[in-house]
């Protein structure tokens, strides 16, 4: 129990650190949300590939793979298993492979939730 | 006669009217510290429309009937009318305007167009050109979001220094014949360009073009600040206020004690969270047909410069980062000829 506590608690506050981050660049700087969302999954896709990210993920668990960040360590890991098993090609098909299922997830969830909401002012 | 005066101005000969002001806005800015003011508070965002930018038009439509109804005239006593808006290609004004059927120019100045509607309609009535102009501007901001900045959809978070798109609309019907007050003169804006290109701070892109304009107003009439009762501009909000005074205090014009701002004057940020403060082209025409015509009317103030402010830019010129250039129009309301 104790252990699934501290294991809750990790998630929570990496993912929450990960999302204070953004907070602090929407609020202190003039990037737009758009460019900060690019800026987060090229962050993960660079911090992936020179090891930092896996730890992260390892200690995080879902506090580290959901936030966007973990979607560019996604590709990233998606790339480097296509390149082992079909080479050069796995540049091109490894990270859409492995994004796909976010990716698909976003457009229809997002499509159902157009046709059953309509947007209102904030 | 040479009406011209200076290097930007016009002083008229006859005194041009505003018989009628109309102002319908939406329920945020009908919960505003000026809601009294207004004609028509509408609950519906939506204005009973099927999207933002048909609620856009049908405000705009409202506000122009209920200008004509109120200075107790007929639509095709209309020569006239002068409109703009905020949308592509100024479809708000197309829709809105097109049912009404009378002689129609479409213009755009941001959120400068009404000064610029009401600059162009009394040079018309002074000119002998028309008996009768309506002019207006309407914005939205949901419409204007969607396409500025994101649309509402995405549910982006807005950053402190944005400001908050009035949704609504102002209408005026200038005439030849009429009561007070009266536009006796205007002074027209250059393009003022300070290499801003912060989308979310036109307060700061904006007050050179004020400062430059009413600098330039007061060396054509050979007037000073303390003339006017109020010296108002359109969307500056707290940070453009500041250095607009700043601007003009260095060109030795004081303006701190009458200047006010209807970007500031029309909503409450601490209640409201609308942060920097109104704007849009409905922000100055609402506030100005609303509050400061009423003032004007009831002879609480006399002497008005009316200054709207617009930053000129389009989705696209601000993508390929582009300076973000503007401009303002400053009209003269007086209750005197």
């Amino acid at each position: 129990m104790k252990e699934l506590v501290l294991e809750y608690l990790k998630v929570f506050v990496v993912g929450g650190l990960i999302c204070v981050i953004g907070q602090i660049l929407l609020d202190k700087t003039k990037l737009t949300s758009a460019r900060i969302l690019v800026l987060f999954v090229v962050a993960g896709c660079f911090l992936g590939a020179i090891g930092i990210y896996e730890k992260l993920a390892d200690f995080a668990g879902a506090g580290a793979t959901v936030p966007l960040p973990g979607f560019g360590y996604n590709l990233y890991k998606g790339v480097c298993a296509e390149i082992d098993q079909n080479g050069f090609l796995g540049v091109f098909t490894g990270g859409i492979k492995a994004a796909a299922a976010g990716v698909a997830a976003a457009i229809i969830f997002g499509f159902l939730a157009s046709l059953l909401f309509n947007a209102k002012e904030k | 006669m040479n009406k011209h005066l200076g290097g930007q101005s016009i002083k008229f000969a006859e005194p041009v009217s505003i018989v009628s002001a109309a102002s319908v806005v939406g329920s945020k800015e009908g919960e505003g510290p000026l809601s009294r003011y207004f004609d028509v508070i509408l609950s519906d965002i939506l204005a009973g429309k099927k999207s933002w930018e048909k609620a856009e038009s049908e405000i705009l439509r409202q506000s122009l009937e209920l200008a004509v109804k109120k200075a107790d005239t007929e639509l095709d006593k209309i020569d006239y009318i002068i409109t703009g808006d905020l949308l592509n290609q100024n479809t708000g004004s197309t829709y809105g305007a097109m049912d009404l059927q009378r002689p129609m120019f479409a213009v755009f100045g941001a959120c400068s167009t009404i000064g610029e509607a009401l600059s162009l309609g009394a040079v018309f009535v002074d000119g002998g050109f028309a008996h009768t102009v309506l002019a207006g501007a309407s914005s939205h901001f949901c419409a204007a979001e969607k396409q500025f900045r994101f649309p509402l959809e995405l549910g982006t978070q807005r950053p402190p220094s944005s400001t908050w798109t009035v949704t609504g609309a102002g209408s005026f019907v200038l005439s030849k014949d009429g009561e007070a007050p009266f536009i006796t003169g205007v002074t027209t804006g250059k393009i003022v360009d300070m290499g801003v290109k912060d989308q979310n701070n036109m307060g700061a892109a904006m007050a050179p073009a004020a400062a430059d304009v009413i600098a330039a107003h007061f060396r054509d009439f050979k007037r000073t600040p303390g003339y006017y009762d109020c010296i108002i501009t359109g969307d500056l909000g707290t940070v453009g206020k500041e250095l607009l005074i700043k601007l003009l205090d260095a060109e030795g014009f004081d303006i701190s004690k009458n200047h006010t701002d209807c970007g500031i004057e029309i909503f409450n940020p601490e209640i409201q969270d609308t942060h920097a403060g109104g704007s849009g082209c409905a922000c100055s025409a609402v506030t100005f047909a609303g509050y400061f015509y009423s003032k004007l009317k009831k002879r609480e103030i006399n002497r008005v410069l009316f200054v709207p402010t617009g930053a000129l830019l389009s989705p696209v010129s601000f993508m390929q980062g582009e300076n973000i250039p503007s401009i303002a129009h400053a009209v003269v309301a007086e209750n005197k000829r």
